[in-house]
């Protein structure tokens, strides 16, 4: 599995570590079941699914990556800064 | 049929030509008591208790593949009951008592082995959390003992003890546990549930499930419409998916995890062993094969196969804690799907829906769980109360934070076990 950083491009997967489901964190505020949500509960999708990878071995940007679970394709990858995935404060 | 030594006997001499098949290859019925949702361990077990235990015949497993053919005939097939904290403690406890009796109680040899399972360490940190293991375990009532360095090396010579980085220092034993035969245990429930007149409907896959004012009321399968009173999931790592049917979201990721076995060898090690460092378990097959595994690819996946870095640990692994088996050639490998919870630990419970019943999260260790999760299960969905060994796996511990069991001490979180 190779996974494209949008720095350095091309990468083996030993590279990067994986987070998981890239998930828009709840406010600070957020109800109990909206933190539950977030922590625990998955759509757990076989086929495209957005994913948080870290490239640690590399020049450390978080990705979001959108990746099939059922083909290990990589489909789409972006820095994960520009995903919106952060808590509106 | 009765299988016994005579039979066995002489049906060589007949030329085998007295054997009927196990199990019936029934058409699906319009309406069941009971429906299960897969045809793996955990599904055939718990409809074998439901006729059995509780007097519940009506009941079909439905299986979308053919029987076995999931999880339960994946596996590296150690049993144990090792565990850790309560709730699991007890849970795996009760489930190897029941496999310790399971080839009497289904007439069947699933090739239950308890040749004693080594869980080695690295370092005096470690063997600390070794004593408390060993600790809990016979608080528990199950059997653990310390080895020092000098008995471990005498019961297992093969392994390496002088490795620089991770040299062996001793090991906790359970001499209870061990390895059985991965598909013999689905067939024989199978054969059990069968002869109790379980319907087990093969190449039949659940697409809904219909739910009317919160309850229940069957499924509709690539078979036809099948209605039901009760309907249990027992998809393993398809959970989430089927859950979905009913519009239920769980707290499951599906992970991929392989294994490996080797060209058959002369027998060289005799227990299963699991090392700390690296993680690797280890155990050699009846055939000479060894049979080996190690982490999951850790990232979440529907595909049956891994990735090479994790074949690649898991050799390195296996080279630096038993360097002989380097000139063995390692024959086949391959992956199966794992229904990973936050806090590694499984749930048997009410999904919130009347008459839907849960039964997932077995993560890497569900195959041990079989018989023990087959009879906790069948008692929910028969008495709608938790089984005693089976009380502390509760959906509602991941909202409430209360019950987490998360045996590693990493956390409960998904993909940090
Ligand atoms: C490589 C590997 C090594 C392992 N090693 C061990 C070990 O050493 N010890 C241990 O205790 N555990 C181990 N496990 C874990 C253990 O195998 C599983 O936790 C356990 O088998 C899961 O339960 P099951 O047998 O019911 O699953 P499965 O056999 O996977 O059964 C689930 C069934 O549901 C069916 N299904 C899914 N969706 C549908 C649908 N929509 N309609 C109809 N049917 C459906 C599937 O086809 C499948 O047959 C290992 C697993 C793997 C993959
Ligand atoms: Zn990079």
């Amino acid at each position: 599995m190779r996974i494209t950083c949008p720095i350095c491009g091309d990468r083996d997967r030993r590279e990067f570590y994986v987070k998981g489901a890239a998930l828009a964190r709840p406010e600070a505020s957020a109800t109990l079941e909206d933190w539950h949500e977030h922590v625990n509960l998955r759509d757990n999708r076989a086929g495209e699914t957005k994913e948080l990878w870290y490239h640690e071995m590399g020049c450390s940007a978080w990705i979001e990556v959108c990746r099939n679970t059922v083909s290990h394709e990589i489909v789409s990858t972006r820095l994960a800064a520009t995903a919106d995935l952060g808590a509106k404060r | 049929m009765r299988f016994s030594g005579w039979r066995v006997l002489k049906e060589g001499l007949t030329g085998n030509k007295g054997w009927a098949p196990h199990w019936r290859d029934p058409e699906p019925q319009p309406e069941y008591d009971v429906v299960i949702i897969g045809g793996g361990g955990h599904g055939l077990a718990t409809a074998y208790n439901l006729a059995k235990e509780h007097g519940i015949t009506n009941v079909a497993v439905l299986e979308k593949g053919y029987l076995g053919g999931g999880n339960v005939g994946r596996n590296t097939t150690i049993v144990r009951a090792n565990y850790y904290l309560p709730g699991n403690s007890e849970f795996y406890s009760h489930s190897l008592k029941q496999w310790e009796g399971l080839e009497e109680e289904l007439n069947y040899n699933v090739m239950m082995s308890q040749r004693g399972q080594i869980m080695v360490y690295h370092n005096d940190g470690q063997r600390d959390a070794m004593v408390r293991r060993g600790n809990a375990i016979i608080n528990q009532g199950d059997d653990a003992e310390l080895l020092s360095r000098e008995a471990l090396r005498k019961l297992v010579p093969i392994l390496n003890y002088d490795n620089a980085r991770f040299p062996i220092m001793g090991g906790l034993l359970q001499r209870r546990a061990g390895t059985a035969r991965h598909d013999a245990v689905a067939w024989g429930f199978a054969r059990g549930a069968d002869q109790r007149g379980v319907d087990l409907i093969q190449n039949c896959e659940v697409t809904g499930i219909d739910v009317e004012n919160g309850k229940v009321r069957g499924v509709q399968t690539s078979r036809g419409v099948i209605r039901a009173k009760k309907v249990a999931l027992a998809a393993a790592g398809r959970s989430g998916q089927v859950a979905a049917m009913a519009g239920l979201r769980l707290p499951i990721e599906s992970h991929v995890l392989q294994a490996f076995v080797s060209e058959g060898i002369k027998p060289v090690l005799d227990h299963v062993v699991s090392f700390a460092e690296g993680h690797l378990y280890v155990s050699q097959s009846d055939k000479g094969g060894l049979v080996f595994g190690s982490y999951l690819d850790f990232y979440s996946s529907y595909a049956a196969r891994g990735n090479l870095p994790m074949v690649e640990h898991t050799m390195e692994t296996c080279v630096s804690m038993v360097p002989a088996l380097a000139k063995a050639k390692v024959l086949r490998s391959w992956g199966g799907i794992m229904d990973m919870t936050p806090d590694g630990s499984p749930i048997i419970d009410h999904s919130g829906i009347e008459g839907l019943y849960l039964n997932c999260g077995w993560c890497y260790g569900g195959f041990k769980a079989i018989p023990g999760s087959g009879n906790a299960y069948a008692h929910l969905i028969a008495t709608d109360r938790p089984h005693g060994a089976a009380t502390k796996f509760k959906l509602d511990r991941f909202r409430s934070g209360q019950g987490l069991m998360d045996e590693e001490g990493t956390g409960a979180q998904h993909n940090l076990h």
